[in-house]
């Protein structure tokens, strides 16, 4: 017999399912808190803004891989945006009918490629190739910061582009879905008016603009987080500079790299809290775009504080 | 506007079913009076012998394609200037595909394809050297469903105006000003311009975008059912509007509503199964139709 109490388990179920990924984010940060708390009573916050990193000594400041993620990661985000903003463009706005698909299905699949995979490509193809630009920076452009450093190959600006080949495929499709979802009529209104394409095109980003930004965000996101093929070719060398050719450290991967040996229980707790900023630094990235697209939709959207007048009175 | 003259608008508006205008008795022209309301009525008497006053639009067996279907079937017929020309007929009769065939908004489907022509002050719209975006500022559109951009009210309307290359403040206010009143929207926003145009009623978001099409000073309007989403308030609003526009502005509406036609238009086409089956003055469409077709179809017969 059909009743309305099923109704009621039903919300109650899946009530519970949603219930459930709460508990597991505020889990996780408990138990992170929890593992890493020898790390956080010994150090505080200088934790956060010291530069040594010594397991033999115990002494532990996780600024120079913080920096390392924060740096390669926005250095990934300002290469990867025009690129994946282009393609998405391209796909949906000016491409053949015949190749929306296949170019859309080919930039999906660069999503699809595992991370240790790209990795790979890093250390042969990509490091030789950065290695190659180095030696051929001219003494002169050496002696400014950005390009200050040995040539390697391994380094900053090997992780930035191989993160963001990563990242393109994620910004890119969220665009190209938002772009597909902003109604006709908005470029018809735009045309109506003696628009261009490209400022018809305008319109259309425009009207996406907020979710265009969660899709950058998306890809800030994941380049944040990003370990395996970034351990592969930044060259796992802790120090905050501006370089982009100096070896640099991340968060993900000292984790990576030196939690099988951490022998004692400080710098165990020490890898942990590095874990637990990590966890930190993604949810405030995506508080920040989420109150970034809801400023933006209110300044569009929303009601505004005068009343509406009431037609017949305008016109009175 | 004055509270009477709206009021008599009112009431034809809301009647329902009313009369058609020029029915109503107030303004038939007899052959005797001035030339003023001779010319304007000049094709009263004679229905179908026009002489008219001056084409704007002059089509010429026109055709329309989507890929290998045909969807309009030589078209030809002349749209006089300063006047509100309706077009009529069942859905899928083709008569959205001609309006928007005027201002080639069909150039951005693919594979849609015309021929024959359309003539605006003797230059084809099709022609090689017509160029598309000069054509569109100088043919404004409004559509069924209003779409503003979200952005200000000010904004909304600037539109045009900016992309065609207007960057001077005192230019673009008095101008804004100027199409929000001929809109009959500036008293109900002009103390909120700077607000989102998304917050604005379905009635005010269309005379908005009839604003917004006005400011770049067309000489032709099209409106393809510009009330059909609207209650019947907005829509005597916008009907009031366009018989106010008319003065300025060539209209042309596609229009699903026999009883605005009627309210509205000086001439009226009758399209049918993408043919064009009786073109007259609006009057003469409605009360003394030609064709079994015309008549079946403004008596409600099909439809």
């Amino acid at each position: 017999m059909r009743r309305s109490s099923d109704d009621r388990s039903f919300r109650l179920g899946t009530g519970a399912f949603a219930a459930l990924v709460l508990l597991l984010v505020l889990g996780i940060a408990f138990e992170l808190t929890r593992q890493s708390m020898l790390s956080i009573a010994k150090f505080g916050l200088k934790f956060w803004t010291t530069s040594t990193w010594n397991p033999v000594s115990g002494d532990f400041g996780a600024l120079p891989f913080i920096w390392g993620t924060l740096y390669s990661s926005i250095l990934a985000l300002l290469i990867a945006t025009p690129i994946a903003l282009g393609i998405a463009i391209f796909i949906s706005e000016l491409s053949p009918r015949l190749l929306r698909q296949p170019l859309a299905y080919l930039t999906d699949l660069l999503a699809a490629i595992p991370s240790i995979v790209y990795g790979l490509w890093g250390v042969f193809v990509l490091v030789p190739f950065v290695r190659k630009l180095e030696v051929a920076t001219p003494d002169a452009l050496k002696k400014i910061p950005l390009f200050n450093g040995p040539p390697l190959g391994v380094g900053m600006l090997a992780a930035a582009l191989i993160l963001a080949v990563m990242v393109i495929p994620f910004t890119s499709s969220v665009a190209r879905e938002i772009l597909k979802n902003v109604p006709s009529t908005q470029r018809e209104a735009a045309y109506a008016l003696g628009a261009t394409r490209w400022e018809a095109i305008k319109v259309a980003i425009g009207f996406g603009k907020s979710g265009i930004i969660g899709a950058v965000m998306l890809g800030f996101g994941r380049a944040l987080g990003e370990t395996i093929a970034v351990t592969m070719v930044i060259g796992n060398s802790p120090q905050v500079t501006a370089s982009l050719f100096k070896p640099q450290y991340t968060m993900a991967a000292v984790i990576a790299n030196e939690f099988t040996e951490a022998a004692d229980e400080l710098y165990l707790h020490a890898l942990i809290e590095i874990g637990l900023l990590l966890f930190i630094i993604t949810v405030a990235v995506n508080i920040i775009s989420r109150l970034l697209i809801w400023s933006m939709k209110r300044r569009v959207v929303a009601p505004i504080a005068a009343p509406i007048v009431p037609a017949e009175e305008a016109l009175a | 506007m004055t509270a009477s003259v709206l009021q008599s608008i009112r009431s034809t508006t809301l009647e329902s079913p009313s009369p058609p205008r020029f029915l109503a008795g107030e303004k038939v022209p007899k052959a005797d009076e001035g030339a003023e309301l001779a010319q304007d009525f000049v094709s009263a008497r004679t229905p179908n012998e026009q002489t008219m006053t001056e084409s704007k639009i002059s089509v010429r067996n026109f055709d329309f394609f989507y890929g290998a279907s045909k969807v309009l079937h030589g078209i030809s017929l002349e749209i006089p200037a300063q006047k509100v020309t309706a077009l009529i007929g069942p859905s899928g009769c083709g008569k959205s595909t001609f309006i928007r065939s005027i201002n080639r908004m069909n150039d951005i489907i693919p594979e849609a394809r015309a021929t024959g022509a359309i003539m605006i002050d003797g230059q084809d719209v099709y022609g090689g050297d017509t160029d598309v975006v000069e054509l569109r500022r100088k043919v404004g559109m409004v559509f069924q469903k209003s779409n503003p951009f979200p952005k200000s009210i000010y904004e909304n309307v600037a539109y045009g105006l900016k992309i065609g290359g207007m960057r001077n403040k005192r230019q673009l206010d008095e101008i804004i000003e100027r199409s929000l009143t001929r809109a009959a929207l500036w008293h109900e926003v002009k103390d909120r311009l700077h607000a989102s145009a998304m917050a604005l009623s379905g009635g005010q978001q269309q005379r908005l975008c009839i604003a917004r099409a006005l400011a770049v000073d067309p000489e032709i309007v099209l409106m393809d059912e510009p009330a059909s989403a609207l209650d019947p308030l907005a829509t005597s609003k916008i009907e009031e509007l366009i018989y106010e526009l008319k003065d300025n502005y060539t209209i042309v509406i596609v229009t699903h509503n026999m009883q605005q036609a009627a309210r509205v238009s000086d001439r009226t086409a009758f399209f049918m199964l993408g043919k064009l089956i009786e073109y007259a003055d609006t009057n003469a469409i409605f009360m003394n139709p030609k064709e079994k077709m015309t008549e079946d179809y403004v008596t409600g017969r099909f439809g």
